[in-house]
């Protein structure tokens, strides 16, 4: 049985671009020790000469024809971006 | 004229006769949302505006230019971008968001002529089973308002259980049509993964996900389904098949047939009601020239898990998308990049997404990738061969929708195990890729059961056809809830 703990799940929510707070990384541990517990039900199965399944249909590459396409306008593209000026996207000063 | 009970061919017989016209449909469709919807909570945003007067456009076409669903309205659930109409996913963090262009299936369904009257709610991001995972608000089941519509299609089937609409779309993953579908006592079909585009369809889990239709009859939605489906270079998943006419296949006659029942889906857990109405449903296929036999899908009891890890892992990466830079929810609390995306996505997620995007990432982190992530693939190879090898012997596999029927409101909303489990017998279907539909079988205490019917790859036509044979010898699709009581339209 693995055991998730408080600092295991901080170290995730990091990887994941998740801001959590202490009292919030021990509810979700609680939880996802219980979820990846009963996930380890799978251990019981030999899958060692089984091929992994990514998809369930046979996929092949597309490929199209190498010709350039009018993309969508600018003016278009910018209607939900919260702040713009001059066809640029806006975003908060992080560098001082 | 009641309105709300008809089929789309009477709908179009209606409109034929110049007894009723679009603009007049269109106007008792909001009118019947209006007085329905503050009980349901289906809808979110309504586009009211535009649907009246592109049905009012409509009304001039000549009666040889229209299909079978010209003019008629339909719901669309929220994960579906729709151009100028607000789609947030029922996510905060896509509050306000404006798709600047149509999902596929919008555009077919713009071309086959239907009205879009507006987005329904669902769960974030299609993740939960019970609508209770909305920022917005939770939809509730027009059978009983004190229980869930089921999820993550909730809206989408219980708009057209209340009548509101006849027609919607909803999406599924895992169980999001079948399961709110069983749960509200309507015809709930996932077709064959790459049966429709997903262009346009905010992705949750990019290898399960299926875009299918939610109607009150079996024949409407093979009409649906006819609309939305074929290959789209848009989407480089969507096979290229040919698309045949679901409806022809609606023959009634099933003699001969061969069904193979699976003994794990009368398993613990499977309510005696739900079991029962599988069984009496057995026997009216049966009446009708069908056979059946009990059969084994051995690896059943691996489907959970190996759906929420897989599930969980392509989610984690497709919602790394949303960052607060170019579109939705954008934090005010940013003092490094860090902080900016940190907070914006914890501010924007609800806690189940938080759940699944952690539960991801931990399968998909080095020192775990093989234990989680590649076993569970594996696993998934090993499910899908217990469905070809049962397809090799029998045309359509049979058993209930859900466990139970429709549970309350908060009453297991704080556990998320229980959750889960209440898509154990719809989960199996996503992971082999195979079509399946839920149709009204039965009622416990008043909440409607569902049937579930499994078909080969890309056989759609054999599970609507029994489906069909069976609402023809039945009366449980005619049933209507309390909510239709007193209302007008």
């Amino acid at each position: 049985m693995a055991k998730m703990t408080k600092e295991e799940v901080i170290e995730v929510a990091h990887l994941a671009r998740l801001a959590i707070t202490d009292e919030e990384a021990v509810h979700f541990a609680d939880q996802l020790e219980a979820i990846t517990n009963a996930m380890e039900l799978l251990n019981e199965l030999d899958t060692e000469n089984v091929e992994p399944t990514t998809h369930v249909l046979p996929l092949v590459n597309v490929m199209r024809e190498d010709k350039s396409i009018e993309g969508l306008p600018r003016e278009l593209v910018m209607k939900n971006v919260k702040e713009h000026e001059g066809g640029q996207v806006r975003v908060p000063t992080i560098l001082d | 004229m009641k309105l709300a009970d008809k089929t789309a061919n009477e709908l179009q017989e209606l409109l034929h006769s110049k007894e009723l016209t679009i603009a007049e449909l269109t106007e008792a469709t909001f009118k019947r949302i209006q007085e329905l919807d503050p009980k349901v909570d289906a809808f979110l945003a309504l586009n009211e505006e535009q649907a009246t007067k592109q049905a009012a456009e409509m009304d001039q076409t000549d009666a040889g230019e229209r299909g079978p669903l010209f003019g008629l309205p339909i719901g669309v659930k929220d994960n579906i971008v729709t151009e100028g109409l607000e789609t947030t996913a029922s996510s905060l963090i896509l509050k306000g968001f404006n798709p600047i262009y149509n999902a596929t299936v919008v555009d077919k369904l713009r071309e086959a002529g239907m009205v879009i009257v507006g987005k329904l709610n669902m769960d974030e991001f299609a993740m939960g089973s019970s609508n209770e995972n909305s920022y917005y608000k939770n939809t509730k089941n027009p059978w009983n308002l004190e229980t869930v519509p089921g999820g993550s299609s909730g809206g989408s089937a219980a708009a057209v259980a209340a009548g509101e609409v006849p027609f919607t779309l909803g999406s599924d993953t895992g169980g999001s049509i079948r399961q709110p579908a069983a749960f509200c006592g309507v015809v709930g079909m996932k077709p064959t993964y790459g049966r429709v585009s997903r262009f346009g369809l905010i992705a949750y889990a990019s290898s399960f996900d299926q875009i299918g239709p939610i109607t009150r009859t079996v024949k409407d939605n093979a009409l649906l389904l006819n609309a939305i489906s074929g290959h789209d270079e848009k989407d480089s998943t969507s096979a290229n098949v040919e698309v045949p006419d679901f409806t022809a296949a609606l023959t009634g006659d099933i003699n001969g047939l061969r069904i193979g029942v699976p003994k794990e889906y009368f398993a613990e857990g499977v309510s005696e009601a739900s079991k029962q109405a599988v069984k009496d449903a057995l026997k009216v296929l049966e009446e009708k020239g069908a056979t059946w036999e009990e059969i084994s899908l051995p690896h059943s009891k691996y489907a959970l898990s190996t759906y929420y890890i897989l599930a969980s892992s392509e989610a984690s990466s497709n919602l790394s998308r949303f960052d607060g830079i170019r579109y939705g929810y954008r934090t005010e609390k940013a003092g490094s990049l860090l902080e900016f995306y940190m907070n914006t996505r914890s501010e924007g997620f609800g806690d189940e997404v938080k759940r699944r995007i952690m539960l991801g990432t931990y399968a998909l982190s080095s020192g775990y990738y093989d234990a989680y992530y590649k076993k569970a693939q594996k696993v998934r190879t090993l499910i899908k061969q217990d469905f070809d090898k049962a397809f090799e012997n029998f045309d359509v596999i049979v058993g209930p929708t859900t466990p139970t029927p429709a549970f309350k409101i908060d009453e297991i909303i704080d556990d998320p195990l229980t959750m889960y489990a209440n898509d154990i017998l719809t989960i199996p279907v996503n992971l082999a890729g195979v079509p399946a539909i839920s149709v009204p079988c039965g009622f416990d205490n008043g909440l409607p059961l569902g049937l579930q019917i499994i078909g080969n790859y890309f056989d759609e036509e054999t599970v609507y056809r029994v489906a069909d044979a069976f609402e023809q010898a039945t009366e449980f699709h005619k049933e209507t809830p309390q909510t239709w009581e007193g209302a007008a339209q």
